[in-house]
């Protein structure tokens, strides 16, 4: 069965993509604000098709797509996430003179790529998902195109990119080689033969994935572009994929391996939990040097990468709703974060640096009382949705039997402290010795921090619900 | 109104928490400019605070040890966490004591600061809000979060109104004492599910969990990552080095607060958690905190002696005095654990004291070195006597609440080893003498400076702060039996519960520590009926 009517929120969010290039010829000056609010109708109009699918439990594609809880949790966040950056891009892009229809259009297929990442059950799906996010992304991310940086930053993750999506490729050759069939149904299958377990060109397989996952939710030691291409791109598209494209990545990765090739577990749990180990230590500590305010968060974004992959270790269905969850918050309080920097940030990479952040406090009280609150999230800190996070994760390791690991992740998150912190003492503990806007906050920004100040606390004050709900999306995973 | 009053009878702990809280949402509303009516606001909010917590010392009843004015509501039922707060006998002293020590210490701040005012009123009334959540939560993810949320407006009232190296002081300040707490999380969630894989309940109702005993093997690791935590707040030797910094840099309300409050939620997180639900592992680390705390005595004293800033001094006394407070606990005896009770609430208003009057001192002169003063006494009569008083109380006169509770301290830990009680008491030798000396230096004696002629005496407000204070001293040198009277069944019931009996028995195979399926022995202890 094709089931077409299934696929409505990503035929939603394609058309409207399409839409917006051909609204963008319009001979109209204000029509980049028409852009915008199309984009965000638009994707909230998938977001509510998307929420009605609940307990839907249908299939289309012969099998190649599933309409299950877990997808529509995951594409629910990626709809979310695309309305934030677009709130958050229509004045940032006026000022970095990039105000082309086209990047409303790519942040649409980038997310429509997302969506597929969530719900693909099977390996060419994933993959051709993984190539539709890429793609975009990569144009996204050399869009200030006057900037050697954003060039350089678009070159270096295609390149890398490029090279993982090669991996991924092999991986799903070899294990297709293996299985003759590269639906995740039929791979469960071939699993549940004893001798399957040992085949030494499947393990091959399953290793070359693991590494082109690796890469996209960038893990040390998969990370090495990352700070480069988060310092280059325009900040909206630093948030965008700092987010989006992690959250679409671990989404993937969670089916593929937490549930398809559960079987497996021995052999891929002791990696995963020596690479959480390393990807905390390293993230947060070398977060601590960072002098631009980007490429610390890029840091952090590798050590929070690190903290999920611990929950990944766990191995039960807490360690997985507890995934689900702390993406959520996630989500919100990075794209909180970023959507600060975005708007403290002045042409020609001005405002960047950690100490420009000197007395912000007195001069934007709001502003930074918002950008704390995300710090102290990301810090996990309570009563922040961060710590219910952190506290969720943190709980699956104790309850899978890995309380060394938990330990090396609390720790991990007390060095982190340190560099959030400073931000705060940089904000709060100076006098101001400047003005930092041009004007007052753009409107769409400050609504988008607003949104995301509010999920962030309720996420920590009554989070209750939406535990339930994560709990609840993992529910007909099969093992 | 009426619903008011009804609601506060019904939920009097939850009214008394919060409400610093709602009186800071309702100061962000107002006006930055409007400075006097922000302060007076912050103070009258603080001031009806201490005045609702009056009902509780009233309606205390001193004949049970159950919690008392309980509140249960479920908070995240998945995972069997609620909103619960109740108080007993050694709560109900700190209750009060945070309650009183704030209006004051907001008072005190009346002129001293003089930046960014609101702020600093929000983060007072924020910090109240947070300490009183520490110490009324009994379920242990509550307890997690207040305790860990507390930290934030310390912070900022350390790293904004601070001194001259404040910001690295409240960065270490913070970064110490949550590195601590972090592992006391993991603590936390071990504790959880070894509960749950015994009585098959996900809880973490610190009642509940008290009923199961975990074995001995794990409790000590447990023990150790919630001690750990603590001793980082009391603090205990050697980890007392985040103290000086953030003592001398905060500002002189926020020191008041620190000494004061912050400082026995350590000495309460042993008595709370560590005690009751680690016994085996409480009575195998007794020599070794004991060590600790003696060391701890000594050593605060000495450093004492020999510093020139009568701030650093008084901060480095506070280590000495914790030292005692943690030997009393630990000698599991009710002399020494009352004692000990006590003198938190002593060290809480006399140091509270006496950094309340550095603090006046540096409002005049701008400067805290002793050898900036001498013969102060001329010039402040007034003021010579309050720090006659306080500074007595710190010794331990006869007469004065520090007696009573460092005598009892003493013959607890007599009775429970003899050579600590030894070492412990040459602590009070010690006290006298850097105490004693510095009143000396700063007080008496000719004036040698300029500047010194020029000081004038206490006025209303100051003399307002220090008179409570000195009464509390008088009351519980002269009269400390009603305190012991609330205190003593709470007391009594945390000694059995140290030494209830252990049924050892293999319960069924868990996941723990070392990994899957690895056999772990269990004891499972029937409720002590009294």
């Amino acid at each position: 069965m094709i089931n077409l009517s299934l696929l409505t929120p990503e035929i939603i969010v394609l058309i409207t993509a399409l839409i917006v290039l051909i609204l963008d010829l319009l001979p109209w000056r204000g029509r980049k604000v028409l852009l915008a609010t199309v984009g965000v109708l638009g994707t909230v109009g998938a977001l509510l098709i998307t929420m009605g699918q609940w307990d839907l439990r249908e299939e289309a594609f012969y099998g190649m797509v599933a309409i299950d809880n877990f997808s529509v949790y995951f594409k629910a966040l990626f709809l979310i996430i695309c309305t934030l950056t677009i709130l958050l891009s229509i004045n940032y892009i006026t000022r970095g003179g990039i105000d082309l229809g086209e990047y409303y259009s790519l942040v649409l297929l980038a997310t429509f790529g997302y969506m597929f990442m969530a719900s693909g059950t099977d390996l060419i799906t994933i993959f051709l998902a993984l190539e539709i996010l890429s793609l975009a992304v990569y144009i996204l991310a050399g869009f200030m195109r006057h900037s050697p940086k954003s060039n350089e930053s678009a070159f270096k993750y295609f390149l890398l990119g490029a090279f993982s999506s090669a991996f991924l490729l092999y991986g799903i050759a070899n294990i297709y080689g293996v299985v003759g069939n590269t639906n995740l149904k039929d791979i469960a299958q071939y699993l549940s033969q004893e001798a399957a377990l040992k085949n030494p060109l499947f393990l091959a397989g399953m290793g070359l994935l693991l590494v082109g996952f690796g890469f996209k939710v960038a893990i040390v030691p998969f990370h090495m572009w990352t700070p480069d291409v988060y310092e280059g791109s325009p900040t909206t598209v630093t948030a965008f994929m700092a987010v989006g494209t992690k959250a679409a990545s671990f989404a993937a990765f969670l089916r593929v391996f937490f549930y398809t090739l559960e079987p497996l577990k021995g052999q891929w749990v002791p990696v995963l939990w020596l690479l959480a180990a390393v990807t905390i230590i390293f993230g947060n500590t070398v977060a601590i040097y960072q002098k631009n305010i980007k490429r610390m968060l890029a840091y952090s974004a590798i050590a929070h990468a690190g903290y999920i992959l611990v929950a990944m270790v766990a191995g039960n269905d807490l360690g997985s709703s507890s995934i689900l969850y702390y993406l959520l918050v996630y989500s919100l309080m990075n794209l909180g974060a970023f959507g600060v920097v975005i708007i403290v940030e002045k042409k020609e990479e001005e405002n960047l640096t950690i100490s420009d952040y000197r007395g912000l406090a007195y001069k934007h009280p709001m502003l930074s009382a918002a950008m704390s609150l995300f710090l102290l999230s990301l810090a996990g800190i309570p009563p922040t949705g961060g710590f219910v996070g952190k506290f969720y994760i943190f709980s699956a390791a104790v309850s899978g039997g890995y309380v060394g690991l938990a330990i090396i992740g609390v720790l991990g998150s007390a060095i982190a402290l340190y560099y959030y912190l400073r931000i705060i003492v940089y904000m709060y503990m100076y006098d101001p010795e400047k003005e930092f806007l041009d004007g007052p906050v753009p409107f769409f920004s400050a609504a988008a921090l607003v949104i995301t100040a509010i999920g962030t606390i309720l996420l920590g004050i009554t989070p209750a619900r939406i535990l339930e709900l994560a709990h609840y999306s993992i529910s007909y995973l099969g093992h | 109104m009426q619903a008011i009053t009804t609601f506060f009878w019904e939920h009097p702990l939850t009214v008394i928490t919060f409400s610093p809280l709602l009186g800071a949402l309702i100061l962000l509303f107002l006006n930055k400019r409007d400075v006097s009516l922000i302060k007076s606001l912050a103070f009258i909010v603080s001031l009806i605070d201490f005045f609702l917590s009056l009902h509780l010392y009233f309606y205390f009843q001193s004949d049970t040890y159950e919690m008392q004015f309980l509140e249960k509501i479920p908070w995240i039922p998945d995972w069997g966490i609620s909103y619960q707060v109740g108080i007993d006998g050694i709560s109900l002293f700190l209750v009060l004591l945070t309650t009183f020590l704030t209006p004051l210490a907001i008072l005190s701040s009346w002129t001293a600061i003089t930046k960014k005012i609101k702020e600093y009123m929000v983060f007072m009334l924020l910090l109240e809000t947070g300490m009183l959540g520490v110490f009324i939560a009994l379920d242990l993810f509550l307890f997690y979060v207040f305790w860990e949320a507390m930290l934030i407006p310390m912070y900022f009232l350390i790293g904004i109104w601070g001194g001259a190296r404040r910001i690295y002081a409240a960065i270490k300040f913070f970064v110490y004492t949550m590195a601590g707490s972090l592992l006391m999380l993991v603590g936390i969630l071990v504790l959880y599910y070894l509960n749950y894989q015994t009585t098959g309940e996900y809880t973490f109702d610190l009642l509940e969990l008290m009923k199961t005993i975990p074995p001995p093997a794990i409790q000590t690791w447990l023990f150790l990552a919630f001690a750990i935590s603590f001793a980082i707040k009391v603090p205990m030797f050697p980890f007392h080095t985040w103290l000086p910094d953030a003592h001398v840099e905060a500002p002189t309300a926020g020191s008041v607060i620190l000494a004061g409050i912050l400082l026995k939620m350590g000495t309460y997180g042993f008595l709370r958690f560590c005690l009751p639900l680690f016994p085996d592992a409480t009575i195998e680390f007794i020599p070794l905190i004991s060590i600790l705390a003696i060391v701890g005595i000594i050593y605060g004293a000495l450093v004492s002696m020999v510093q020139q800033d009568v701030k650093s001094l008084v901060a480095y006394s506070s280590v000495s005095h914790l030292g005692f407070v943690m030997l009393g606990i630990f000698a599991l005896n009710t002399q020494g654990l009352e004692g000990g009770i006590l003198q938190m609430i002593n060290h809480g208003l006399s140091t509270g004291a006496l950094f309340l009057i550095v603090g006046m001192l540096y409002e005049r002169r701008h400067t805290r070195m002793i050898d900036d003063f001498g013969g102060l006494s001329r010039q402040m009569p007034i003021f010579a006597t309050f720090f006659m008083l306080v500074t007595l109380s710190s010794i331990g006169l006869p007469g004065l609440n520090g007696f009573v509770g460092e005598f009892l301290v003493l013959v607890g830990t007599f009775q429970a080893n003899k050579l600590y009680a030894t070492f412990a008491a040459t602590g009070i030798i010690l006290a006298a003498v850097y105490m004693l000396w510095m009143y000396q230096r700063v007080m008496f004696g000719q004036i040698t400076k300029p500047e010194n002629q020029r000081l004038v005496d206490l006025n209303l407000r100051e003399v307002i702060i220090l008179v409570p204070i000195t009464l509390f001293i008088i009351w519980i040198g002269v009269y400390p039996k009603p305190l012991f009277q609330k205190m003593e069944r709470s007391v009594q019931h945390l000694i059995s519960q140290v030494n209830r009996p252990r049924i050892i028995k293999v319960e069924r195979e868990v996941f723990l520590v070392s990994g899957p399926n690895k056999m772990v022995y269990w004891t499972n202890v029937p409720r002590i009926k009294e």
